[in-house]
């Protein structure tokens, strides 16, 4: 047959020479290659004192955003559990009454809101379809948990802190 | 009709015979397709409707066999009868899709970007028309028209802010009910639909206002803010109504019955029932009827595939039947330990309480 490359060997079937069988040489030279990565860069990380820096464009766990006046954006739309691949999001809505507008950014918001990490690919297709800027994808990972039902995030685990209620809790949130 | 009596007319390359006295509109659906041009205000179930939103635009580059000069501008299709040997333009007509996308943009000058609230979304004839014939931007820089809420009773809810003045609840309203009480008051921009002093529509017909209006302008308040339809399954169910077809869709998610609505055609507009009568429903039908043991299910509803409502959803009878529990019988009887149920979880539709049932208090 010919050969596709021009790089392929034969594999040599000699009988090996007595030197060859000592291994002595193989072995010193496999030492060198092994003692010759202490000199070298690290590629690893101290996982948990040391952590990478996350890429720009990295999808985790998702946040439900507010407005500068602390109103929740979110309007219940729909949206982003029609793009979900996953399914992974289901929510209910409701009306605003009187008196709930420094609450709520619209007439309609979501009363309940649920991401399902455990079927969630972190795609940010809901992202991408959110008309309201109202669901952002942030730099964290879903936390383990020892059981099912901690995956199923409601509506007050993915809404970040009220910046005029909770402002300390924002700033800490923000990172500042 | 005799012979005589049939006109041959040429919609974008395409000839048809049609009877004498018919619209262009009408001709041009019995095409189909691509070839109908989109319509806002008229309703080919309501007398009188059309002429008013212009969307129906059309060319006629030849007049008739006898008079071939073209009609020097472009006419509403749905108000001009068509004539022996007619020859029309509609989407080969550049003319024509420059003329639309002028009529969305001045549709949508005064129609708030409210489609994420809405609860026609999804369904809404403007949101299409829009996405079909308009230009992605807007050029309109001033406040948009608000007015004074009107209460039109407990079923329907009014938005003025989204009405596009097509006059088909007016005219659904004098054709279906002995005495209309609502209607379009003052003029211009300040015109509006609202009764005169603050009346409540509760004719039993008089829901179906909800049907015709082609944007999100009246809505079911028993349905409102429940759900998304694309997230509903529609299912043709019937029941036997004293003052009505009783032939309808219904809005159920899971076996829950979230909304009822009249039937509609591949034109949006109410289908008729098999004595060929517009399969109008009454209220009873439409509001008070939630239960699911009440209606008798033909099937699921032949969605076009475009739609968004179709999204989720199976052709033919796929999904009627309930998926049933394998682990166990595969198992020799042993459940699972660690499987979760959503249900027992997630705090969104649970099952002991029914949304449709309206137990979100409305404002």
């Amino acid at each position: 047959m010919q050969a596709l490359t021009n790089r392929a060997l034969a594999v040599n079937r000699k009988p090996m020479t007595f030197w060859e069988r000592l291994y002595l040489i193989n072995i010193i030279k496999g030492m060198f290659i092994t003692f010759g990565h202490m000199f070298k860069k690290q590629p690893t990380v101290r996982y948990p004192e040391q952590k990478r820096e996350f890429s720009p464009v990295f999808r985790g766990l998702h946040v439900l955003n507010r407005d500068e006046e602390g109103r929740e954006r979110c309007t219940a739309c729909g949206l982003c559990a029609v793009a979900c691949p996953a399914e992974a999001i289901t929510m209910e809505a409701a009306e605003r009454k009187e008196g709930e507008e420094n609450l709520y950014r619209e007439e309609k918001y979501a009363a309940n809101y649920e991401i399902n990490m455990l079927r969630c690919i972190f795609c940010g297709l809901c992202e991408e379809a959110c008309p309201k800027d109202a669901i952002y994808l942030s730099e964290t990972f879903a936390p383990a948990n020892f059981t099912r039902k901690g995956f199923i995030y409601e509506k007050q685990d993915l809404l970040i802190p009220n910046v005029t209620t909770e402002a300390a809790a924002f700033g800490e949130a923000k990172g500042v | 009709m005799s012979e005589q009596n049939l006109f041959k007319v040429t919609i974008d390359n395409i000839t048809i015979d049609v009877p004498a006295g018919t619209t262009i509109l009408q001709a041009a659906r019995k095409i189909g397709g691509q070839v109908a041009p989109p319509a806002m205000c008229y309703y080919s179930k309501l007398e009188g409707s059309g002429g008013k939103c212009r969307t129906c635009l059309v060319e006629v580059s030849k007049g008739s066999e006898k008079d071939p000069r073209p009609m020097p501008k472009l006419v509403a299709s749905c108000r001009t009868t068509v004539m022996d040997g007619m020859e029309v333009k509609n989407i080969t007509s550049d003319k024509v899709i420059d003329a639309r996308a002028s009529v969305v943009e001045f549709l949508l000058i005064n129609h708030p970007l409210d489609c994420p609230i809405c609860d026609q979304a999804g369904e809404c004839h403007l949101q299409d028309l829009s996405f079909d014939h308009g230009k992605a931007g807007t050029r309109f820089e001033f406040q948009k028209r608000t007015f004074k809420k009107h209460d039109l009773g407990k079923n329907i809810q009014l938005h003025m802010t989204r009405c596009i003045l097509c006059y088909r609840c007016v005219f659904t309203a004098d054709q279906l009910t002995q005495k209309r009480v609502h209607g379009i008051l003052d003029r211009g921009d300040h015109a509006e639909i609202a009764t005169h002093i603050e009346k409540s529509l509760d004719n039993e017909f008089i829901g179906n206002v909800i049907d015709v209006c082609p944007v999100g302008a009246l809505t079911d308040k028993t349905f409102r803010f429940k759900n998304r339809v694309w997230f509903l399954k529609p299912m043709d169910a019937h029941r036997d109504c004293p003052t009505c077809s009783g032939r309808v869709t219904l809005w159920n998610r899971g076996d829950e019955v979230y909304r009822v609505t009249a039937r509609k055609d591949e034109w949006g507009e109410i289908e008729d029932t098999p004595d060929g009568k517009p399969g109008w429903i009454c209220n009873t039908c439409r509001f008070d009827t939630k239960n699911a043991n009440d209606w008798v299910i033909e099937g699921p509803r032949a969605i076009n595939r475009q739609s968004v409502i179709a999204q989720g959803h199976y052709q033919g009878t796929v999904g009627m039947t309930k998926p049933q529990e394998t682990f166990g019988a595969i198992n020799d009887g042993r459940t699972p330990h660690l499987l979760m149920d959503i249900h027992d979880e997630s705090e969104v539709n649970k099952n002991e309480d029914y949304i449709s049932k309206n137990n979100i208090e409305n404002a």
